[in-house]
């Protein structure tokens, strides 16, 4: 029992070390004089004053609201839809869904190319149209987390139950489906939003200006600054999903551990 | 007409709507689960579609709920057609067989859902969702999750947010098949004793023929998407109209019988055939366990099998003459004088058996 308990705070240190220390690394490169020697914060400051990169930051973060947003009322209502009402369309629906995790970037990007003559023609030349690549890109991951929470529910009786007690489909969707599949959408949107602030091939061939496109371009005149970027969507990307695993975690408490509950 | 009340007085509810199943029909692929299904309920009443499972039970409910469409047929609730009506218009509070209460709302919360998708106020929504959960006798449950609560408990929130929209027409899909035998009976007469106050035209569909029996008006029998015979509880008991139903309703002993001028020769004695048996000739006779005798005697020809004590009954396996099995129940205390290898004589109550042909 012993003998377990430090192999698994061994195994600790070492997966916690080799974690932490490049973002160790990451920190204090993005925080030294290179020049003069000793600290500065100069870099870190430099996400916000240097325009470019403030706007590349700005971009991509646009573009993860947009394809969070998107890719749910894409995926949602469809995978509710067709659970319920079109069970053999599920495969078909499911071989979609993963389809892009095969196909490379370089391959999206050249058989986008034509899509997209029309979609600047009639959008404008802005690297929000990303959007719309982002939201195939993303399926997989979406995908996966919603149909696993959709699974853990009984979907049919409680839209049946909703129905009967007259609530239209609009209404058995939002008020009683969305909530009982919450959990699998924050993941959904969070894997999505990790995806988004992470892709360089797509935005970087398409000639978009994204932050992870900015970040290449700093790195080859000013590496504490593309390095500060970097880190800072790292810990982004920690964040949500330290706030991902809060959030379930509070609502699963909530539901089960009232006053008054014996377990 | 009598009332199955089980104990509680009252007659069928004038505010209650009739409902009219007319010749409906559905079909699924190549199988048909309806097969030209007619039935009429009065308003007030609680009729109790009794089928193994597959027979089309189910299926008749969730078309009447506007869960599934009819193939063919209409469905009329008050004298209008509603088969065009989505389910969410339909005015018909459901309780299902798997738990559906909402889990992320609480008690009160679900009970109330109806009225909100009503556009109630808020102030009205809780006061009436208070009554209902007084109704079915869980107000000091108001605040938990579902999670929180019993099987039975569940089923009897279900039913409290099911009536909670004063619905037009009550359904109950197998609501007690989840519970355990205890508390499937408790809340069998609850939802009895609730469905009387309330007067909702009540659907209530159920394999189990104790369930039936105990809390309907009048129970159908169905059996491959057809109503074999629809009637009060003591007649379809009594009176099975054909084969399968004195079949499906009891455990039947077929035995070989000489039909004649309207009664029936069986194991030497001889009763009134019942309406609906062959004319005459040769048949097979459905004799209920309750109907037949077993008698201690030296010189039977019979001999007792195998006795099961049940509690309050007993059931008394014995082969006959022709090397046949017959199962008889008598009360738990006069089994106990039997064992196996005993010779007996058997013989059947003289109220009469339903024969069919061979």
């Amino acid at each position: 029992m012993r003998a377990a308990t430090v192999v698994r705070g061994a195994l600790w240190v070492v997966f916690g070390l080799f974690f932490l220390f490049p973002l160790y690394a990451m920190a204090d490169f993005s925080t030294r004089n290179l020049i003069a020697g000793g600290r500065t914060g100069q870099a870190w400051a430099n996400l916000v004053t240097d325009q470019a990169l403030y706007q590349a930051i700005v971009v991509s973060l646009l573009l993860a609201v947009f394809t969070v947003a998107a890719m749910l009322v894409l995926l949602v209502p469809t995978m509710i839809w067709v659970r319920l009402r079109a069970p053999w369309a599920r495969g078909p629906v499911e071989f979609l869904c993963l389809l892009p995790l095969t196909i490379p970037a370089l391959v999206i990007v050249v058989g986008l190319r034509n899509v997209y003559l029309w979609v600047t023609y009639l959008l404008g030349d802005s690297a929000l149209t990303l959007t719309f690549v982002y939201v195939v890109v993303v399926l997989p991951f979406a995908y996966r987390a919603l149909d696993a929470a959709l699974a853990a529910i009984d979907l049919q009786t409680l839209s049946e139950a909703a129905r009967s007690l007259g609530a239209g489909w609009t209404a058995t969707i939002v008020r009683v489906v969305v909530p009982n599949i919450w959990s699998g959408i924050l993941s959904a949107a969070f894997i999505s939003i990790a995806v988004v602030l992470g892709e360089y091939t797509i935005a970087s061939l398409s000639g978009y200006e994204t932050l992870q496109v900015q970040i290449v371009l700093i790195g080859k005149s000013d590496g504490p600054t593309s390095v500060a970027a970097s880190l800072a969507t790292l810990l982004f990307g920690f964040a949500l999903l330290l706030l991902l695993s809060l959030v379930t975690r509070g609502r699963r408490r909530a539901r089960t551990l009232a006053p008054g509950v014996t377990v | 007409m009598s009332r199955n009340t089980s104990g509680v007085s009252g007659s069928f509810n004038a505010s209650g709507v009739g409902v009219a199943l007319d010749d409906l029909t559905r079909v699924y692929g190549t199988t048909k689960a309806l097969d030209g299904l007619t039935l009429h309920i009065e308003p007030g009443e609680l009729v109790a579609l009794l089928g193994p499972s597959g027979c089309g039970k189910t299926t008749a409910l969730r078309i009447l709920a506007g869960l599934d469409e009819a193939t063919s047929g209409t469905v009329s609730v008050g004298g209008v057609d509603v088969s065009k009506v989505p389910a969410n218009k339909r005015d018909m509070g459901m309780v299902f067989q798997a738990y559906s209460l909402f889990p992320h709302l609480t008690v009160l919360d679900n009970v109330a859902f109806g009225l909100k998708m009503r556009g109630k106020a808020k102030g009205d929504r809780a006061s009436r969702a208070a009554e209902m959960l007084e109704l079915v006798g869980l107000s000091a449950h108001s605040h938990k999750y579902a999670s929180e609560l019993s099987g039975g408990q569940q089923q009897r929130v279900a039913l409290a947010r099911a009536l909670a929209i004063q619905p037009r027409v009550l359904l109950l899909d197998e609501p007690l098949s989840a519970l355990d035998a205890k508390v499937r009976t408790q809340l069998r007469d609850e939802i009895r004793r609730v469905q009387l106050e309330v007067g909702t035209t009540t659907l209530f569909v159920t394999h189990d023929q104790e369930e039936a029996l105990a809390v309907a008006d009048r129970v159908g029998v169905m059996s491959q998407g057809r109503l074999e015979q629809l009637a009060a509880p003591a007649d379809v008991y009594a009176n099975p109209a054909t084969p399968f139903v004195a079949d499906f309703v009891g455990l039947n002993n077929k035995v070989p019988a000489q039909v004649s001028g309207g009664r029936a020769s069986l194991l030497g004695v001889t009763v009134p055939a019942l309406p609906g048996s062959v004319a005459s000739g040769s048949g097979i006779a459905m004799v209920r366990p309750e109907a037949v005798t077993v008698t201690a005697d030296p010189a039977g020809a019979a001999r007792v099998v195998a006795v099961s004590f049940l509690g309050a009954i007993s059931r008394v396996s014995v082969t006959v003459a022709d090397g046949s099995t017959i199962s008889a129940q008598t009360a738990g205390s006069a089994a106990r004088t039997f064992a196996p290898g005993d010779p007996v004589t058997v013989g059947v109550e003289p109220g009469g058996v339903l024969v069919v042909a061979q």
